[in-house]
């Protein structure tokens, strides 16, 4: 499996956010996406997810199934952690495994991620590291290969962090991918890093 | 992995745990958490005020009674639409929905089918005890219901592309409900002609099923249509 982007250009609202993005990362690899506020980190996540239209250039999975949709493949954790207020952390959980078509197990997934104690507290009642890490259980419990992580590490304390750098090694040992935007330092060992800039005006009419 | 992926939906019935039932289940449990009930009050309220603001008249009660069912069920179905997708949009979920192994129009499908499930279905089973309230007579509150129950999926297709129309705003609350008032006038003037108790009602029962059946078809496709198109 192998995550390609060409030339990738993204334009949101008549404005270019991204202009000739090219990387590939392949099955084991990790990629991290660095670059100051407004450098286009989440538009490139989310125009890897196929969530927005690229303008220009191209986003393929090599060697994935050709019929399957691109979003059937990936996870993207994004700025919200999408934990409904009114469910059960277990039932939070269950709902976004299911809807993702995953099979692993809740609990199993919850312990991993530190929450097997909170299974059954509503939503509402979790600090936003605890509603990160759920959104972590969502990588665990519906299995996909490829990781889009959106700033992974924000709300997570030094444990959290510590448990983030565990599941990435480990689904890269399993042949998992991962594209992780941040400002900060990850626990990530020889991953490859990709720079963006803001685009200027100037860059603009190029 | 993704077991349903190469299923085709109308050949085999998805499993209870597919994505489609999945999100039906999920904004189901959310509605009995709460908020489900508020459409049936405004329709409660509207109903109880009705006689003291057109006074002790029971003749002329009976004779709107039908129609002011059917506007306070029309304006009850619009009031919840704009959570209908701007939870999901808030929170992120909707992501996850747009990354489900399953095509965007039947999660939407899912979603509408869950909204009319806990707020049209209460008020249709509501309407006869309401128009006992107005002193309409049980047969011509049974026909309301029955046109009720025709026409408030129509009402919830309608609102569902309202609602993803608006879903990026941040004060698009009663925008949705402005927007589709148009597309659903023709709901209300069959809806209220098949509910008449003097008429035989076929005619206009059987416009309203065609005009629910061709918003049920048009609603799935355009929300989800304009849900991709708006999101950012």
């Amino acid at each position: 499996m192998r995550l390609v982007a060409e030339r990738l250009g993204v334009d949101r609202g008549g404005r270019m956010v991204l202009r000739g993005v090219s990387f590939s990362v392949t099955a084991g690899e990790a990629l991290i996406v660095l670059g100051p506020n407004g450098a286009g980190k989440s538009t490139l996540l989310r125009a890897l997810a196929g969530l927005v239209a690229a303008a220009e250039g191209r986003v393929e999975f090599e060697n994935g199934d050709p019929d399957a949709p691109r979003e059937d493949a990936l996870h993207l954790l994004g700025h919200q952690d999408g934990v409904k207020a009114g469910l059960s952390v277990r039932r939070n959980l269950a709902a976004a495994r299911d809807i993702l078509g995953g099979e692993g197990d809740l609990d199993a997934a919850l312990g991993r991620v530190g929450l097997g104690h909170a299974a059954e507290l509503p939503g509402s009642v979790l600090s936003a590291g605890q509603r990160r890490r759920l959104a972590l259980a969502r990588l665990l419990a519906a299995p996909r290969p490829v990781w889009l992580l959106d700033e992974p590490t924000a709300a997570l304390d030094v444990a959290g962090q510590d448990l983030l750098g565990e599941l990435m090694s480990e689904h890269r040992a399993r042949g998992g991918l991962i594209v992780a935007a941040t400002h900060l330092e990850l626990k990530l060992e020889d991953a490859r890093r990709l720079e963006l800039q803001p685009l200027t005006m100037e860059a603009e009419e190029d | 992995m993704q077991r349903n992926r190469h299923v085709p939906w109308l050949q085999t019935l998805p499993p209870m745990t597919s994505p489609i039932a999945a999100l039906l289940l999920r904004d189901l449990a959310l509605a009995r958490g709460g908020g489900a009930g508020l459409g049936l009050v405004f329709f409660l309220l509207v109903v109880t005020l009705t006689p003291f603001a057109v006074g002790p008249d029971l003749a002329l009660l009976e004779r709107i009674g039908p129609a002011i069912l059917w506007l306070g069920a029309l304006l009850a179905t619009l009031l919840g639409l704009d959570r209908l997708m701007q939870a999901d949009h808030e929170d992120g979920s909707l992501d996850l929905i747009h990354l489900a192994p399953a095509p965007l129009e039947l999660m939407v499908g899912a979603k509408i089918l869950a909204h009319w499930l806990t707020t049209g279905l209460p008020l249709v089973a509501a309407t006869p005890l309401f128009g006992a309230m107005l002193g309409v007579a049980p047969a011509a509150t049974l026909k309301v219901a029955l046109a009720l129950l025709i026409g408030t999926p129509a009402i919830a297709c309608l609102g569902a592309i309202g609602a993803a129309l608006t879903v990026g705003l941040r004060k698009g609350g009663l925008l949705a409900p402005v927007m589709i008032l148009p597309l659903a006038i023709p709901v209300l003037i069959f809806g209220v002609a098949a509910s008449d108790p003097a008429g035989d009602g076929f005619g206009p029962m059987g416009v309203l099923a065609g005009l629910a059946l061709g918003y049920a078809a048009l609603g799935p496709f355009a929300a989800a249509a304009a849900l991709r198109l708006l999101r950012d």
